[in-house]
């Protein structure tokens, strides 16, 4: 299959899941190139995890189908697990057994030769640098160990296409830095990788495309760049002084309708608002500010960030229990 | 077919491994608290335990059939647990991700409870023999009364497993436990043999299956094939049904979770 160049890895049409009368996901359809990093970006409760539950063949779908590699999920699942590697999202590990075990089991799993297994778990250890504490008990690593193993584990099948549910869920700076890095080399050597994430700068930094998914439904789908140059313009966010924050519904008022501007966000402490150009929009904001008789503590634009494309796109942000201020 | 071999044999090889791994656990499954029950409980009741009643020379040697039988439940109940722990951290979903048969997961469980209790009623009857109980019918007899274990294994298994796939949390899970384990003792021919139990205990005790275990197995080790022979193709009969039933019921849990 051909689409402008491109091999399909992966095609999803009209994907379904209902879950006890309970819609997770709601008519899915997209598709995954062949090399690229895909990510499933949304909060959580989103249905990420379930369409990838239904990709990687551990989930039957109510509606629609799909297909990895050209093989059905449901009716092909067995052909569907030879090719695909995959880490789950909790840290699915034995503590009892060492990192070695958990791969040397896995090799079992895939119908490997002993030799064969032995020989890819070498090339992996080495790759996810986890070589020194192979033989050690699984309960004696540190949350970024086991997800080098999680990773490890993933890669055993040599898989064509790599599923990751959140991979860097929890992990401190370094380690999430450390997958990231993985992730790419893997891309390099061929495989494709499907991740879900509910990071926004993970989403813009790694992934090559993106299908962002909001209460069961995909809301956009292209790359990072694509998705922040479709919002259009620029933003102008204004925060005002901690004890005027009654003013800010005024100020969107004063602002609505003006012809600069092109969308406006409220939050608690101030405003985000789309416009066209910001040189000649400030003028009219300080304007409008002015009118409305509200102090403005703070001024800044930037260009369209993830997090702005994902507000625009759901009308509320991606986690609701952090300030925006605190997203890199 | 050696797929299929290869994977159950892996998937085994890490529940030994497990335990292995756990030396304090790996003693106290062995030597598990079952025997207490023998050993205290057996000698406790040695002299309030009329020989006319309990139909045998001492009560310890009434007790040991019962004691067989009370480590087969426990351990068929507790079988499911542990997947009950993989299905709960993710594990179970990275097993089933790669290309097993669907049942090999399961199998491996019921290969694993089923030697395990294999070793523990040896021991059982190892320490029995050490209090003066020798099984009347020889070895044949013991490898009778492991396979009546396995057999009502197998099903006590199934329904654990059943369980740990229905519950939402390990909580309930050993809620449920609990509440089944104990009537289910009291209600059988273990400690009392029905005859000398009030009526209406006799009466429910006769549906337990463990009650039929236990009648099969008593006089294995107390008086002989003669008075064996009938219990067993009785015992044969019920747990299959018994069997059939509990598996029938854990596939259906099974399918619900792996969809």
């Amino acid at each position: 299959m051909e689409v402008v160049g491109r091999t399909v890895a992966i095609e999803a049409s009209g994907l379904g899941k209902v879950y006890d009368g309970v819609t997770a996901i709601d008519g899915l359809s997209f598709q995954v190139f062949a090399g690229e990093i895909f990510g499933l970006l949304g909060p959580n409760g989103a249905g990420k995890s379930t369409t990838l539950r239904i990709l990687i063949t551990i989930l039957r779908p109510t509606a629609g189908h799909a297909t990895v590699l050209g093989h059905d999920v449901v009716r092909e699942a067995d052909r569907v697990r030879h090719l695909i590697g995959y880490v789950p999202q909790e840290r699915a590990i034995d503590r009892f057994l060492t990192g070695r075990e958990h791969l040397l089991l896995l090799g079992d799993l895939y119908h490997l030769p002993k030799s064969e297994t032995r020989k890819r778990i070498a090339e992996i250890l080495k790759l996810v640098d986890l070589e020194e504490q192979a033989d050690r008990p699984a309960r004696t690593y540190s949350g970024g160990m086991k997800r080098k193993l999680d990773l490890a584990c993933g890669l055993l099948p040599n898989p064509k296409i790599l599923f990751l549910d959140e991979p860097t869920l929890g992990l401190d700076v370094q380690s999430r830095l450390r997958i990231w890095d993985y992730v790419r080399r893997l891309r390099e050597q061929g495989i494709t990788i499907v991740m879900t994430t509910n990071y926004l700068d993970e989403a813009d930094r790694l992934c090559d495309r993106l299908a962002i998914i909001d209460g069961g439904r995909i809301k956009a789908l292209g790359s990072p760049s694509e998705l922040k140059a479709g919002l259009g313009g620029d933003i102008i966010s204004l925060t005002v002084g901690a004890s005027e924050t009654a003013c800010v519904d005024r100020l969107a008022s004063e602002l609505k309708g003006l012809p600069s501007i092109r969308a406006i966000s409220t939050k608690q402490t101030g405003l985000d608002i789309r416009v066209e150009s910001p040189e000649k929009a400030l003028p009219v904001v300080l304007e409008a500010a002015n009118r409305a008789a509200c102090r403005l503590e703070f001024i800044d634009y930037h260009r369209p960030r993830l997090d702005d494309v994902f507000v625009a796109l759901t009308g509320h942000a991606i986690r609701e229990e952090f300030p925006k201020a605190e997203e890199p | 077919m050696s797929a299929y071999v290869q994977e159950i044999g892996a998937l085994t090889m890490r529940w030994v491994r497990r335990l292995s791994r756990e030396k304090f656990s790996l003693v106290f499954t062995l030597v598990q608290p079952m025997l207490f029950w023998l050993i205290f409980f057996g000698n406790l009741f040695q002299r309030t335990a009329d020989a006319q009643v309990v139909q045998a020379p001492n009560y310890i040697s009434f007790l040991v059939a019962g004691v067989v039988v009370m480590t087969v439940l426990n351990n068929g109940l507790a079988g499911g647990v542990d997947l009950l722990f993989d299905k709960e951290n993710g594990f179970l979903e990275r097993l089933l991700s790669t290309p097993i048969h669907r049942t090999s997961v399961v199998l491996s469980r019921f290969l694993f409870v089923m030697t395990i209790t294999c070793l523990q009623i040896l021991v059982i009857l190892g320490v029995a023999a050490l209090f003066g109980v020798r099984p009347a019918t020889g070895f044949l007899g013991v490898a009778v009364i492991l396979f009546i274990g396995m057999l009502f294994g197998v099903g006590l298994t199934a329904i654990s497993m059943a369980i740990a796939f229905s519950v939402k949390s390990h909580g309930d899970f050993f809620s449920a436990l609990g509440f089944l384990s104990l009537p289910l003792i009291f209600l059988s021919s273990a400690l009392v043999p029905l005859a000398a139990m009030p009526a209406w205990m006799s009466m429910l005790a006769r549906f337990n299956p463990m009650t039929w275990a236990i009648d099969a197995i008593r006089p294995l080790i107390l008086s002989g094939w003669a008075e064996a022979l009938p219990r067993l193709g009785m015992v044969v009969a019920i747990m299959v049904v018994f069997d059939a039933f509990c598996l029938y019921g854990s596939a259906r849990a099974f399918r619900r979770t792996i969809g």
